[in-house]
């Protein structure tokens, strides 16, 4: 099949530079509105709950879940769906646990809850240890994508690509704060919905709109097994610790739990998520279509000749059924889509590290606003550069993994330490801190010693550890070393305030 | 003063027993999603040949169960959505109310 992918095309180029050019639009309308700290962190707290949830639906879908499942779809049928649904479990754990006890008690970033009752220097560094591993590893994977999704789509070389995004992502998060990229995530999970749901819809027209008969003539062509589980879930251990990684993982991720600050209560928190969801499934639903639609419009081995990871099938499959202008259309939303979750991976970063470490540690909370607005944005540029430079550094790794990673440390660092500083009585600074420490080296060790790192990418014999993700171990550590360092070395200070914190917890900040 | 001292526990204990229903149903509701989903992957792991059984052209077992977690997924955030609405909110502004009384 011929196919324009990888050439320059003239309505992915025009479609990349008016997002580009109305996302900075919008960061110079942001940017007169961005005052003071409150406004750079949580865009002054006014996002009203259909904004957050699409703009967490915007910071959520990555080009993983759209280039990356539609792929793994269209090459390995209902095995790529078990991804689509992992990715959406997580979202009924941060409604029911997370989301409104943490707008009730911190201000701009998760440190802030877990700090809450217990010693502030300690536990904001590990906080913010835990939280800056997770947004470098998935920083890492983002911008590797970008680089490979920009080469193959624009033909520009990768280096270019990643300094590209990052430059244009300083500019949103520099300038605009919050604000900003609440819109330029509310933009892109406009774009990717309604991209991927008109490319769903001009495949559905194919089979006169029932998707029975597009997955019936997949099973005739590639056989009845596309329809079955393959080979990717073959150790169930293995699998379910993938499972409860990616489920409580999506609770401790710092940009996600960060935005749940940009809403005035915690209502809106509540309601927002709901709306996230429902664009999220809906989203992951459209996977289902995509992917089996590329397998057979597109056929299995144009999508592997293009890339043998099959991440260009759902541009591919626009080109086939919408011509060169939907493939361009399509790329540029894939562009935007990148660029939305660096902007946020930043600014989580960015809040970790000014508001926890520099203003709460090093300056013991004396620091005015202007100095605090300064050191923000200092954070943000640095971070920025780090990112370009973690992107060239680590070109070649594999994206997913390097998520998977984030989402391991994730529920392993932060999620324990988050819950348990809610809703246990007796946590204390110690337990925080050796929970969040304790989580996120095992998950880094175990991750070191599991079969990817030793036996893929080393190339030794055997691995010390025989799981490939380490969740199932290190999530149940952390909340064990928790609890029973807490136990041993009990903290009144911490217990007396419980009863204050979980007054706060339901009724709010007292006015 | 004996009043307001008297209020002041009512207050405590009203908040003392939402903070445990809200509790409650936190759990119970993530306890039913990690159910589903780690049920759902047993069956991925040793039910492969169960997964594939076709129902009607197109549609295996598999896919159908799919869709079903995905929607139960927004179901139980439905569930607690509209609880939340109904009930919670209403607790914490009787108790906001009778603080401020």
């Amino acid at each position: 099949m011929n196919t324009a992918a990888g050439q320059p095309n003239l309505v992915a180029m025009i479609g990349f530079f008016v997002f580009i050019a109305a996302s900075l639009g919008i960061t110079w309308v942001a940017a007169k509105r961005t005052k003071n700290t409150k406004d750079f962190y949580t865009a002054g707290g006014t996002v009203t709950a259909l904004q957050n949830g699409l703009a967490l639906a915007g910071d959520y879908m990555s080009a993983a879940s759209f280039l990356g499942i539609a792929g793994l779809v269209a090459l390995s049928g209902f095995d790529g769906l078990i991804y689509s649904i992992g990715f959406l479990v997580g979202w009924p754990v941060v409604l029911c646990l997370i989301a409104e006890p943490l707008r009730n008690l911190g201000r701009y970033t998760f440190a802030d809850v877990v700090a809450f009752r217990l010693r502030q220097r300690p536990v904001r560094v590990a906080s913010a240890f835990g939280g800056l591993a997770v947004i470098a590893f998935y920083l890492i994977a983002q911008m590797v994508g970008a680089g490979n999704l920009i080469r193959l789509l624009f033909g520009l070389p990768y280096e270019t690509a990643v300094v590209i995004v990052g430059c244009v992502m300083l500019a949103y998060v520099l300038f605009g704060g919050m604000l900003a990229t609440t819109w330029v995530q509310i933009v892109k999970a406009v774009l990717l919905m309604s991209g991927a749901g008109l490319l769903a819809l001009l495949v559905l027209a194919r089979y006169s709109f029932n998707p029975l008969a597009l997955f019936a003539d997949a099973a005739a062509r590639f056989g009845p097994a596309v329809l079955a589980p393959g080979k990717l879930v073959s150790d169930p251990i293995d699998a379910i610790s993938l499972g409860i990684a990616l489920m409580f993982g999506t609770a401790g991720l710092p940009h996600i739990l960060m935005r749940f600050y940009t809403v005035p209560d915690a209502r809106t928190a509540r309601v927002s998520v709901a709306y996230a969801t429902a664009a999220i499934g809906l989203f992951y639903l459209f996977t289902f279509i995509l992917g089996f639609g590329a397998m057979v419009i597109v056929g299995q081995d144009a999508i592997r000749a293009i890339d043998a990871g099959g991440n260009m099938a759902a541009p591919l499959l626009a080109e086939a059924v919408g011509g060169q202008a939907f493939l361009g259309f399509i790329a540029a939303v894939a562009f935007a889509t990148i660029l939305a979750v660096v902007a946020g991976l930043t600014l989580a970063g960015a809040a970790a590290l000014s508001h926890d470490i520099w203003v709460n540690v090093v300056r013991d909370g004396h620091a005015d606003g202007g100095e605090q607005l300064l050191v923000a944005r200092a954070s943000t540029v640095l971070l920025a550069i780090v990112s370009i430079g973690l992107g060239i550094v680590f070109k070649g790794q594999n994206v997913a993994y390097m998520v998977g990673l984030a989402f391991a440390i994730a529920a392993s660092a932060n999620f324990p330490a988050l819950l348990l500083s809610m809703f246990w009585k007796p946590f204390t600074t110690a337990g925080a801190v050796a929970s969040i420490v304790v989580g996120t080296a095992t998950a880094l060790v175990l991750i070191y010693l599991s079969p990817v790192i030793q036996m893929d990418m080393l190339k030794q014999p055997a691995a010390l550890f025989p799981l490939r993700n380490p969740g199932i171990v290190s999530i149940p550590l952390s909340f064990v070393v928790g609890i029973v360092v807490s136990l041993l070395a009990p903290e009144a200070a911490a217990a007396q305030k419980f009863a204050a914190t979980e007054r706060q917890l339901h009724l709010g900040e007292e006015v | 003063m004996n009043v307001s001292k008297h209020s002041q526990a009512s207050n405590h204990a009203a908040l003392e027993s939402l903070a445990v229903a809200r509790w409650r149903i936190a759990i119970a509701l993530t306890a039913a999603m990690t159910a589903i989903y780690v049920v759902f992957i047993l069956l991925i792991a040793y039910g492969k040949a169960f997964l594939g059984t076709v129902i009607v052209p197109g549609l295996s077992v598999g896919i159908a169960l799919g869709v079903l977690v995905i929607l139960s997924a927004l179901a139980l955030i439905l569930i607690y959505v509209r609880w939340a609405n109904t009930h919670y909110d209403h607790r914490v502004a009787s108790i906001r109310d009778g603080r401020a009384r």
